[in-house]
């Protein structure tokens, strides 16, 4: 260490001159977290990093260049994402007809896409809401980056309903704001519901990403102060002491903050929970409020929510565990033993979402509604067969590959599968949207659904805005929470041995 | 011409301690090694009936703020105050839009209904809740305050790295430069260090 650059360390360590010292994990663990013993808790940092390690290892890549893998992917996925804008431009500029849609299929990729991202939104608050009420520590490792790609999907799904209007410039009036034609909303609608969820949940999520980020934010500031007290002068220097200061709010780790801080992260946690199952609903009542056969359905609100949270931590395996290869020592903060959890939420929410699935059925054939039954052997027979039983291929029958131990604890199978439920649940709401609407009453009203360029460019687009996000989020920002790590090291930890307790408690 | 000469309410007090320099004193910062020893350390402060006073630490360590005596915050119930009044202005928003500003028939139904404004009701309470839970604790911590006389410290700033510290305010009536210094040295303290206040 050089007292100009304290982290001269970590510089020649992202530069590949140096590995951090590690030691080799017991035989039959893994990486040291896999531990057959139910007894004992699995370590959730290896290596025994202090916590001055974690502040290295994290703070490390925000003040280093990025790889050139970095530039890569991010040219990738910039260039999708300026593709799709264009597109969104033109079909601003022409007009809806540029997508396949029919007075049939009114609603078909551009609602499918809404409710893919706005389901992907939901592991990130489920990890910090919902497992920091079960205070399962493990979560302080993929909080950060889950509640970032929620904040990045719902931002893609946002995109959807917008465009889907037509006349975007009139998107304002679906806010209660007084306008020259005097009517309000109409707040029966359960599309007026869902304008009202989708932006709580948006803000929300944002304020505790940002709130959690804070502690990291003033960490990053003051070894950027402490740098310029060192005499270092260059831009990345200044703009990291003064941008993060300023998102720190002058933070300073005083432990009467903390006490109301603690507080307040557990009550938003607390409002977050229901928040997260109500917004998932509410969407599903876009569909099941109307009289459509194979929309309206009781089953529709928990089904959603349990597809929402599958797919979500499908989506987080997907992004994290390239993430823990391509940076050095993330290994040691997410580690397989995290990885095998996430895994085995996968499983248990695919096993919900293949109930609601045969439930489905079953009501079609137990309600003896004609329509009903139709509509859902159609799905399943019909022309759009393909789509079907790649949904329930990726859906319900490879998740199943987690009830083997090998599979949980093997990162490739783990995000083959993620892949594969990822695509799985971009066609489960293809299914529902469109086999429902692509057949009405009457023979005559029987009309396929073709996607165009456009539709296909569009969707491409958001994936690469959210990529591109995600790679900014990578490379700007602390991608885990230090602060929370920090605590549940065991040298952090004042009952402990490690942290200098002397006496047993 | 000072400002406090019109405003003679907010005239500062004089300090109780000065420097050599002639700088007021802000207060008094000791180092400590572990996590253990700040939160023994920190017991016996409370214990010896220090006020303002203050251990800082990188992470909310467990523990600590009832080893400090500090007492449990109001947060709560403002978030419950929040909470209340965003389910409140929704209900009224969406009633007096729908049932009496301007009624429109939608599928028959009563026009003041209260089962079809649940949703709004809900989301709205949450919505508010959280930012009275955010901001909330930003007020009630008297943040943001980007300077304080603590940053002037170099060690200070290894706090959001990997440091413990405690540091006394000379506003507290038990401090004095030379027994606080003391007291916090039979503490375990190490690197001892008097802050200049701004």
């Amino acid at each position: 260490m050089t007292s100009l650059n304290p982290d001269q360390v970590t510089a020649e360590r992202l530069a590949g001159l140096r590995a951090m010292p590690t030691a080799p994990p017991a035989p039959g663990t893994g990486d040291g977290s896999l531990l057959d013993d139910p007894t004992v808790r699995p370590p959730l940092v290896l290596n025994n990093r202090t916590p001055g390690e974690i502040t290295e290892i994290v703070c490390g890549y925000v003040e280093n260049p990025p790889g050139k893998w970095w530039w890569m992917l991010f040219g990738l996925t910039s260039t999708l994402a300026g593709v799709g804008t264009i597109m969104i431009l033109y079909l601003i500029i022409t007009g809806v007809g540029v997508w396949g849609l029919t007075s049939q299929v009114g609603w078909a990729w551009d609602i499918t896409n809404f409710v893919f991202w706005i389901g992907i939104g939901h592991a990130g608050t489920l990890i910090s809401a919902i497992l920091c009420l079960f205070k399962q520590q493990w979560r302080t490792a993929v909080n950060r980056s889950a509640e970032a790609m929620t904040i990045f999907a719902v931002i893609c799904a946002g995109i959807f309903p917008g465009i889907h209007v037509g006349r975007v410039w009139m998107a304002w009036m679906l806010a209660p704001i007084p306008n020259s034609n005097i009517i309000w909303p109409n707040f029966r609608s359960p599309l007026l519901w869902d304008v009202f969820a989708v932006g709580t949940y948006m803000t929300v999520s944002l304020l505790f990403w940002y709130m959690g980020m804070i502690p990291d934010f003033a960490t990053l500031r003051d070894r950027a102060h402490r740098r310029l007290r060192a005499g270092s002068r260059t831009l990345g220097t200044y703009l990291r002491a003064y941008v993060f200061g300023f998102l720190a709010l002058g933070w300073r780790f005083s432990t009467r903050h903390w006490h109301r801080y603690e507080k307040a992260y557990m009550l938003l946690a607390g409002i977050a929970t229901p928040l997260v199952l109500s917004v998932h609903s509410i969407v599903s009542m876009d569909f099941a409020t109307a009289i459509l056969p194979g929309w309206h359905t009781t089953i529709f609100p928990p089904y959603f929510v349990a597809g929402a949270i599958f797919g979500g931590f499908a989506m987080v395996l997907f992004l994290l565990i390239p993430a823990r290869e391509v940076y050095p020592n993330f290994k040691d903060l997410l580690t397989l033993h995290h990885l095998e959890n996430m895994a085995k939420i996968v499983l248990v929410t695919g096993w919900m979402v293949g109930f609601a699935y045969a439930m489905e059925f079953f009501i079609a054939w137990y309600s003896v509604n004609e329509m009903e039954l139709y509509v859902f052997i159609n799905r399943a027979t019909g022309p759009y067969w393909w789509a079907y039983w790649t949904m329930i291929t990726c859906n319900v029958v490879v998740p199943n590959v987690f009830w083997f131990k090998w599979v949980r604890q093997n990162p490739l199978a783990i995000w083959l599968v993620a892949c594969a439920v990822t695509v799985g649940m971009w066609f489960e709401r293809f299914v529902i949207i469109v086999t429902s609407l692509h057949r009405a009453f009457l023979p005559g009203e029987w009309h396929m659904f073709f996607p165009t360029t456009v539709d296909v460019l569009t969707f491409t687009g958001s994936v690469g805005i959210f990529l591109t996000l995600f790679l900014l989020f990578m490379r700007f920002l602390p991608m885990f929470a230090m602060a929370e790590l920090k605590a549940v090291t065991p040298q952090g930890d004042p009952h402990r041995p490690e942290g200098g307790a002397t006496e047993q408690h | 011409m000072a400002i406090s000469d019109y405003i003679p309410f907010i005239t500062p007090r004089a300090p109780r301690f000065v420097t050599e320099s002639g700088a007021a004193v802000y207060g008094i910062v000791a180092e400590f090694a572990t996590p253990a020893s700040v939160y023994h350390a920190a017991e016996k402060m409370r214990d010896s009936g220090f006020a303002k006073w203050d251990v800082y630490s990188p992470y909310p360590m467990h523990g600590l703020d009832e080893a400090m005596g500090v007492k449990r915050t109001i947060l709560p119930v403002l978030v419950a105050t929040g909470a209340f009044t965003g389910v409140g202005l929704a209900y009224l928003m969406q009633w007096w839009m729908s049932a009496v500003d301007f009624q429109i028939v939608v599928q028959g139904k009563p026009y003041g209904a209260w089962e079809p404004f649940v949703p709004i009701t809900f989301e709205m309470g949450v919505l508010f809740a959280a930012f009275t839970s955010l901001f909330g604790m930003l007020a009630l911590n008297g943040l943001p305050r980007f300077n304080h006389p603590l940053f002037r410290s170099e060690r200070f700033l290894r706090v959001s790295d990997d440091r413990y510290m405690i540091a006394i305010e000379a506003e507290d009536p038990k401090f004095d430069p030379e027994q606080t210094r003391a007291f916090l040295e039979s503490l375990g303290g190490t690197d001892i260090e008097l802050i200049e206040d701004d």
